[in-house]
């Protein structure tokens, strides 16, 4: 601050002050129009990455194909279809829970196993080890005669297994 | 001839001061880790430059044309090479400054605004190499960049927002790979050139680096050109070299192309994040992703307002004895990170998940009791030993950088296929 800052300062602001405070105040308000302009221009791209074909109901294929306690990937709608030991199906999202990586099937184990950190996920998608938070998501399954279809649009989210999220012949 | 030489001097003289305190000259004073960090942001921009000239950043092309560096372009595989090296080198090095500024007392009184542009500088860097990362499209890029965003869904509140507006839409596809683009090679560089200046400029305006006096005689100043100028270009060129001579034999890595249905196994972040990644198997995610980093930042950024934060400066610990408390607080840091990965690994048996309480369990419990811990250190230091608050907080800076040390040690070394514990020389080996 200059000399003459403090000479007027006693009784009212001095000129050198005001402009000051106002090259502050426009560029201030420069920036948060740019920050603003920025924000709105990459949030018009938020609807950008869709998937090139919308994934509906993909035909898994017919029920005698999958032997109770078994699990097969459906490549084209990215997820697993377990069948349970008693009989019940489950659509189960392959994208772990906890960071989204992509979980295999351990045939040894009989777990998905995820790569990135570790998590285990037992036959209906629930945690066995940390540090996923939640079991895999789930796809609705429905079976029009004897073919096993799953509706890949949205996928459920939920806390545990229960037995009713499996479809029954 | 004279009138040009005159006007680099005096451009010189725009970012030091005239004459600087003689013992600041001394290489062990700062190690010449600032202007090493120069040097790098140099390689990087050149190299950078250059590489932009053979890089397409569309989903298609992106692979193909760093795979072509190699093939095509003569000598096109060690610039990239010079490039990564200098990227990871630079990331090292600003750690380093940063802890260097710290132990050496220079973020009190008359250089605070400049300790906070130089977290911003970190930040930038950080955030440089991690969108160049992404750039090559290969599983490495495209697993990590999955594994950040999902991160990122973790912020309270604005989480899945920030996540959408960054990812450019629900899936990681083009607009992702143009937004990473857009900020490695415009936004990260521009940012960083502006914020580079401005922390010349408050150095020289500090009067060079920070300097201990010398038993009440007035600090001896000797002019910067040369004296100065000579050691910064005696450091900067055995830097260049070095470098130089290192990119013939490290290469870049490059895996295949990236492949949504496959993770790799196992899928690791790149190592300057492999401490964070840690934390992220041992704590809810909520607390791993944002409620730490975040206190870690806050801390950092608050470091200088605090009154009788900072050590004395231009000596290193402050004294022969801040330097034996140093140690101490380096080497319990360590063994307090070790014990942690190990005993949390113990009881990490199958059976014990993270969905039930976890957010308690595994967040507010392990948080409240790192809190207590440091500070009921911190009462020990200042109350029960009666050192200084500056030692203090020296002590928990170092131990807060040992642990992260640790951490980002056994990620990089000694984390195997699904991320179980192995030893080195044994495993498959980690990916850098």
């Amino acid at each position: 601050m200059s000399k003459t800052d403090t000479r007027f300062a006693g009784f009212k602001i001095g000129r050198r002050t005001f402009f000051n405070r106002l090259w502050a105040v426009l560029g201030l308000a420069a920036l948060a129009e740019f920050g603003w302009l920025g924000i709105s221009f990459l949030a018009s791209r938020r609807d950008r990455n869709r998937p090139e074909r919308e994934v509906g109901v993909v035909d898994a294929g017919e029920i005698s194909m999958f032997l109770p306690g078994t699990v097969t990937a459906v490549p084209q709608g990215q997820f697993y279809l377990a069948r349970l030991p008693d009989g019940g199906f489950l659509a189960l999202s392959r994208t772990c829970t906890h960071l989204g990586c992509s979980v295999p099937w351990d045939e040894e184990k009989g777990a998905f196993v995820c790569p990135c950190h570790g998590s285990t996920f037992s036959l209906t998608g629930e945690v066995l080890t940390g540090p996923a938070p939640r079991p895999l998501d789930t796809y609705p399954v429905r079976i029009e005669n004897g073919m096993v279809k799953v509706d890949c649009a949205k996928a459920r989210r939920r806390d545990r297994f229960l037995a009713e999220q499996a479809t029954r012949i | 001839m004279k009138a040009s030489r005159q006007s680099i001097t005096d451009f010189i003289l725009h970012l030091h001061p005239r004459t600087v305190p003689y013992p600041t000259i001394r290489f062990r004073l700062s190690w010449g880790l600032g202007g090493m960090a120069v040097v790098l942001t140099g390689l990087l921009f050149l190299t950078g430059a250059l590489l932009l000239l053979a890089y397409r950043p569309t989903l298609e092309e992106a692979y193909g044309s760093v795979r072509a560096l190699g093939r095509d372009i003569p000598l096109g595989y060690w610039v990239r090479n010079i490039h990564h090296a200098s990227a990871n080198l630079l990331a090292v090095v600003v750690v380093l400054h940063l802890l260097r500024t710290a132990l050496t007392g220079a973020f009190g009184p008359g250089r605070r605004l400049n300790w906070t542009i130089g977290l911003g500088l970190l930040v930038l860097v950080l955030a440089a190499n991690f969108t160049g990362y992404l750039l090559p499209w290969d599983q490495l890029a495209y697993w990590a960049v999955t594994v950040s965003m999902a991160a990122l869904g973790y912020i309270p509140l604005c989480g899945d927002w920030l996540r959408g507006v960054i990812q450019g839409g629900p899936e990681i596809g083009q607009a992702t790979l143009s937004n990473f683009y857009v900020l490695h090679v415009a936004v990260i560089p521009g940012s960083l050139l502006v914020l580079l200046l401005w922390h010349f400029w408050l150095v020289r305006r500090a009067g060079g680096l920070i300097s201990a006096s010398e038993g009440g005689e007035p600090i001896r100043r000797i002019p910067v050109v040369p004296n100065l100028i000579a050691r910064e270009a005696a450091v900067g060129l055995s830097l260049v070299a070095f470098v130089l001579f290192l990119a013939m034999f490290w290469n870049a890595p490059l895996l295949e192309q990236a492949n949504p249905g496959m993770s790799p196994n196992p899928t690791k972040a790149p190592w300057y994040f492999q401490g964070l990644q840690e934390l992220l198997l041992h704590l809810h995610p909520v607390f791993a992703a944002f409620v730490w980093p975040f206190l870690g930042g806050a801390a950092l950024l608050l470091l200088p307002l605090i009154p009788g934060s900072a050590l004395p400066g231009g000596v290193w610990f402050g004294s022969e004895r801040g330097r034996g408390l140093a140690a101490w607080a380096a080497g319990g840091g360590a063994l307090l990170a070790v014990a942690a990965v190990l005993a949390d690994n113990a009881l990490r048996q199958p059976g014990v998940g993270m969905a039930a309480g976890a957010l308690i369990a595994r967040g507010i419990v392990p948080t409240s009791a790192v809190i207590l811990l440091a500070a009921g250190g911190y009462w020990l230091l200042v109350k029960a030993a009666n050192r200084t608050r500056a030692e203090a907080v020296m002590a928990g800076l170092v131990a807060g950088f040992a642990i992260l040390t640790v951490l980002t040690v056994v990620g990089v070394f000694f984390r195997g296929a699904e991320m179980h514990l192995v030893w080195p020389w044994h495993g498959t080996g980690g990916s850098l």
